[in-house]
């Protein structure tokens, strides 16, 4: 075990700090989809535009006002970003997930193309603001600071959202949301608040998320859809609504795409869906996925 | 006296199948109404009309005078309340989150938490256990703290005693009888009919998605034979 730690600790760690970056754009998506039932593609086209406004803002030798102004840039789309989904979203809420994913994946396909046409579609490389772009010695190897970093801020923005979900009265009104959202309307609160400020808040989280994944994944066309297809794989192994469910989702497939892209190269796209199909054969509501609320 | 709430005409319904098919009905403060009915007839759907949660076709629905709003967070706020068929409650929820949640839009009135949790001294003990953990009856009894928490003039009574124990369908009966007290409004739908004849002032059967007979609860209950045709029971 302790020679097998040794050999694949980088890729343990590594794994770890996709696991937090997973979390902070699944989260988002896996509140919206549980409280509303809007299934949103174009979650990843925010993570896409965040990328970007840090290539922009920070480029490839950032100062830590370019990174920090990415970051704050980033935080307002993705608050715009959101609310205007929202409204987008709003009048197909009856209706099926398939008349809301072709709405999401088009904005998706404007949002990418627009991004080529003013950025090209060479990848654009984006570093580590100074002081975090060495490397620091772990157990004997050499690791990245920036993605200790990344780690530390992942746990801090998890047990921050986790707080306000489990233990803030705003928070009991968006769990109550995704158990049974006419119930909270039939107390008096207006649920069409609550869901603008949830699909802001999660997009925020993900235009984020785009900047601090900036010099792991850079920005590049195509990567709306990577993160998209990983993010919607943490939703389901975590369970709809459960921001638990969520964490726990994107740690383990943090730790099956770092170390499944080490142990087995070849196949590693195939032991994520493996894993996916694993979680959905034993656990088909995923591992923090509750009843849904009784609908008569 | 004017009724509290005054329905006519309503109609309402599901993705193009009427269901309500003008509904009148008229309910006066501090009294029960006890709605009866075969399954389907449309009971349920008029409570969740009432409560905006099913979209009105046409008719008219006012509240002490004044139409009431359509959406369902504007009806609650104007004193409407609803304890849904099958409870409803918020399973991962504890039930101390249940009682703040439901006094977050509430009106001002008598209905305070130390009031609710007086009437209902099983859910004081349970503050802190998530809602899906309660059995049926404290379920039940959370919906009907949830309802009564907002101070409502009207509260839509939907199945209460639905497979619940003689204990806990006698604490129902006295928890309507405190709404009745305090002057509030109560409409119960209701299978149970011993139930609905020992606290409704008066007793109103729907069929096909009206409402076909209407009366005081003791003339119901001398009239066996109304009472077997419309409802089929003995």
């Amino acid at each position: 075990m302790g020679a097998w730690l040794d050999a694949n600790l980088v890729g343990v760690v590594n794994g770890f700090a996709i696991g937090f970056l997973l979390f902070i754009v699944a989260v988002g998506l896996s509140l919206v989809f549980g409280m509303m039932d809007v299934l949103n593609l174009a979650h990843g086209a925010i993570f896409l535009l965040g990328a970007y406004v840090g290539a922009a803002l920070a480029g490839g030798n950032p100062s830590w006002g370019g990174f920090l102004g990415a970051l704050g840039l980033s935080a307002l789309l993705g608050l715009a970003g959101g609310g205007a989904l929202s409204a987008m979203t709003e009048p197909l809420r009856k209706r099926s997930h398939l008349d809301q994913a072709l709405l999401t994946l088009g904005v998706t396909l404007v949002v990418a193309e627009t991004l080529v046409m003013v950025y090209g579609d060479d990848p654009l490389a984006v570093g580590a603001p100074p002081g975090l772009d060495g490397s620091v010695p772990v157990l004997g190897a050499f690791y990245p600071t920036y993605r200790l970093v990344l780690i530390g801020i992942g746990a801090v923005l998890a047990v921050l959202v986790y707080l306000v979900v489990e233990r803030t009265t705003l928070g009991a009104l968006v769990r109550a949301t995704v158990a049974d959202r006419d119930m909270v309307a039939a107390l008096g609160v207006d649920n069409r608040l609550i869901r603008v400020g949830v699909f802001a808040f999660g997009s925020m989280l993900a235009a984020v998320a785009g900047v601090l994944g900036g010099p792991i994944y850079g920005a590049r066309p195509g990567l709306d859809s990577t993160v998209l297809i990983l993010a919607l794989v943490v939703v389901v192994i975590g369970g709809l609504g459960s921001v638990r469910g969520a964490l726990l989702g994107a740690l383990v497939i943090g730790q099956v795409d770092s170390l499944g892209r080490t142990l087995f190269p070849d196949v590693a796209s195939f032991v994520l869906f493996g894993a996916l199909a694993l979680v959905l054969v034993v656990r088909p509501r995923g591992l923090f996925g509750g009843k849904l609320g009784v609908r008569s | 006296m004017s009724p509290l709430l005054d329905v006519r005409r309503l109609r309402s319904g599901y993705a193009g199948s009427t269901v309500l098919d003008g509904v009148d009905l008229t309910l006066t403060a501090g009294t029960t109404l006890g709605l009866l009915g075969r399954n389907g007839v449309g009971k349920s759907t008029l409570v969740m009309t009432l409560m905006g949660l099913v979209p009105t076709t046409s008719g008219t629905v006012t509240l002490d005078g004044a139409p009431l709003p359509t959406r369902p967070h504007r009806i609650a706020r104007a004193g409407v309340a609803l304890v849904p068929q099958g409870r409803r409650i918020w399973p991962p929820l504890t039930v101390g989150e249940h009682l703040k949640l439901a006094a977050r839009h509430a009106r001002t009135g008598s209905w305070t938490r130390d009031a609710v949790l007086d009437l209902l001294p099983r859910l004081a003990e349970r503050l802190r256990q998530p809602a899906g953990s309660l059995s049926g009856g404290e379920q039940q009894m959370l919906a009907i703290a949830r309802a009564l928490l907002t101070n409502p003039r009207l509260v839509l009574l939907d199945e209460p005693s639905d497979g619940l124990a003689p204990a806990i369908i006698e604490a129902i009966v006295e928890v309507i009888g405190r709404m009745r007290a305090e002057g509030v409004a109560v409409l119960l739908v209701e299978q149970d009919l011993h139930l609905a004849l020992a606290v409704c002032d008066e007793i109103a059967v729907m069929d096909r998605g009206v409402v076909v007979h209407r009366t005081d609860t003791e003339s119901f209950r001398s009239d066996p034979e109304t009472a077997h045709r419309l409802l089929g029971v003995s």
